[in-house]
């Protein structure tokens, strides 16, 4: 029974003034309190209780909420980041079906110059028959000495008409996704080949820089099965990342010297190319002397749409491509890198 | 070549270049001349598909024994050439020519019935090659 309800209860047994009815009474009135009390006490100690869990629950629930709410936002900037990069997607498969029209519609005029030209090349040929067979004078000599330098300026135009040709149908074997089967292919000159179409197109385009090229190829490395318009597309990449990467060394470099009379610095890009035989290996190894990958995105480089290039400068989609392609030529694609030097190492087991 | 280019017994066989870029009777002119001189080929020229089939249906039968086509031509393709030249005159030998060459014409064209594909530019090597197949198949 409650402190209080005892001194009550011994307080009216003691009473003398009270009669046993009254305090009959009293008493079963105090025992009912009692009871009615600890009822009372037993349900505010179980609300007590129940509060206290909901409280936990509510803090628990609050944590969690606060986590999906930052998981719901990191996947909308994922998701933001990705659909840029499905744009630019659509962007580069429209430029290259438009590049691929534009290569067509280029073969046209091309077949007429390098025709033209060459037939050319055969009826003064033919003409300068003629002229020999009659009766030798000056002007013949004269007539003769012309047609043998039109004859000259005709082979020219062929062989640059030619050159365009091969030019379009490289673009075409860009544009065009690969379905090819492998060939056994020389791979040192396909490199040498891609190390210099690389090396002139980003020549060519903006903030070009000076890069000093060595290539180290081993002799011994002969022909690889390959599907050469996939595989040259593997060096083209790497290349081109490799430019990207030492641009940014060579802009830092400039900014900090602060000089604008002179964009002079000591840092000197050099992309050293390098390929190995060893028993049943063939090692191609591509190294810059750029900044270096940082470790924290190291194991991400090879994801698709993984870029650290703003904008529209890059899909993201480079790197994947480059291990899908070795990928699917039974090879493998590692990354050794440290602050001012990468090196992009492409192992395959022909 | 057969030993007597002129003899008179002996008709030019009849081709037919499709191309609308009129640029190629010139060309082909040109290139065939000395089997055009000799007798041995004529080159007939249409500049669109339904020009071909015009000129197809202008002689009964046709005197036009091998077509060369473009493939792609405003108005009918060269496809579209292609087959209704199969239907239509089944004797008559058909190649394409086009700046197109990948996979996809090149089934579609050889599934057609096309003899032969060349593309674009013109390697007219081959292209005589196969004049002259034509021609030794006849002599």
């Amino acid at each position: 029974m409650d402190k209080n309800l005892q001194t009550v209860t011994d307080f009216i047994q003691q009473d003398p003034n009270m009669s046993a009815g009254q305090k009959e009474s009293v008493l079963k009135a105090l025992k009912a309190a009692d009871k009615e009390l600890q009822i009372l006490s037993f349900k505010l100690d179980r609300t007590e209780k129940v509060k206290r869990t909901t409280a936990i629950l509510l803090e628990e629930t609050i944590e969690e909420l606060e986590q999906k709410r930052s998981a719901v936002e990191e996947a909308l900037t994922e998701l933001k980041a990705t659909q840029n990069q499905l744009i630019q997607q659509e962007k580069l498969a429209s430029l290259g079906q438009l590049t691929a029209g534009i290569a067509h519609e280029i073969k046209n005029p091309l077949n007429f110059v390098n025709n033209f030209s060459d037939v050319s090349l055969e009826m003064i040929d033919e003409a300068l028959e003629e002229l020999t067979k009659t009766s030798q004078d000056d002007h013949t000599e004269e007539t003769i000495a012309i047609l043998a330098d039109i004859k000259a300026n005709l082979a020219k135009i062929h062989e640059h008409g030619s050159r365009a040709d091969s030019i379009v149908k490289s673009m075409l074997m860009h544009s065009r996704g690969g379905d090819g089967k492998p060939e056994p292919t020389p791979l040192n000159p396909i490199i040498k080949e891609y190390v210099n179409l690389a090396f002139h197109g980003m020549r060519a385009g903006k903030e070009a820089i000076n890069v000093d090229i060595d290539l180290q190829l081993d002799e011994n490395v002969g022909e690889v099965p390959l599907i050469a318009e996939d595989f040259s597309r593997v060096i083209l990449n790497l290349c081109n990342n490799a430019f990207d990467a030492m641009r940014a060394v060579e802009t830092q470099c400039i900014a900090s010297l602060q000089q604008p009379h002179s964009n002079e610095s000591n840092y000197k890009p050099k992309l050293l190319i390098r390929t190995k035989s060893n028993a049943d290996t063939i090692t191609i190894e591509i190294e810059d002397n750029g900044p270096g990958i940082p470790n924290e995105i190291k194991d991400k480089i090879l994801q698709p749409f993984f870029t650290t290039k703003k904008g529209t400068q890059g899909t993201g989609l480079g790197l994947s491509i480059t291990n899908d392609i070795i990928k699917a030529h039974g090879g493998s694609l590692d990354v050794h890198s440290q602050p001012g030097q990468t090196v992009f190492i492409i192992k395959l087991h022909p | 070549m057969p030993e007597n280019p002129k003899d008179q017994n002996k008709k030019p066989m009849k081709f037919l270049v499709v191309d609308d870029e009129r640029d190629v009777e010139m060309l082909f002119r040109q290139k065939f001349r000395k089997e055009i001189r000799s007798g041995l080929i004529e080159l007939q020229f249409a500049f669109s598909g339904q020009e071909a089939l015009e000129h197809l249906q202008s002689t009964q039968p046709p005197d036009v024994l091998y077509i060369f086509s473009d493939i792609n031509m405003p108005g009918m393709s060269g496809l579209e050439l292609l087959e209704k030249v199969k239907t239509q005159f089944p004797q008559i030998q058909v190649s394409m020519i086009s700046a197109y060459g990948d996979d996809d014409n090149y089934k579609k064209a050889i599934d057609s019935g096309a003899k032969e594909f060349f593309t674009k530019p013109i390697d007219f090597s081959t292209l005589k090659q196969e004049v002259q197949k034509m021609l030794d198949r006849k002599a």
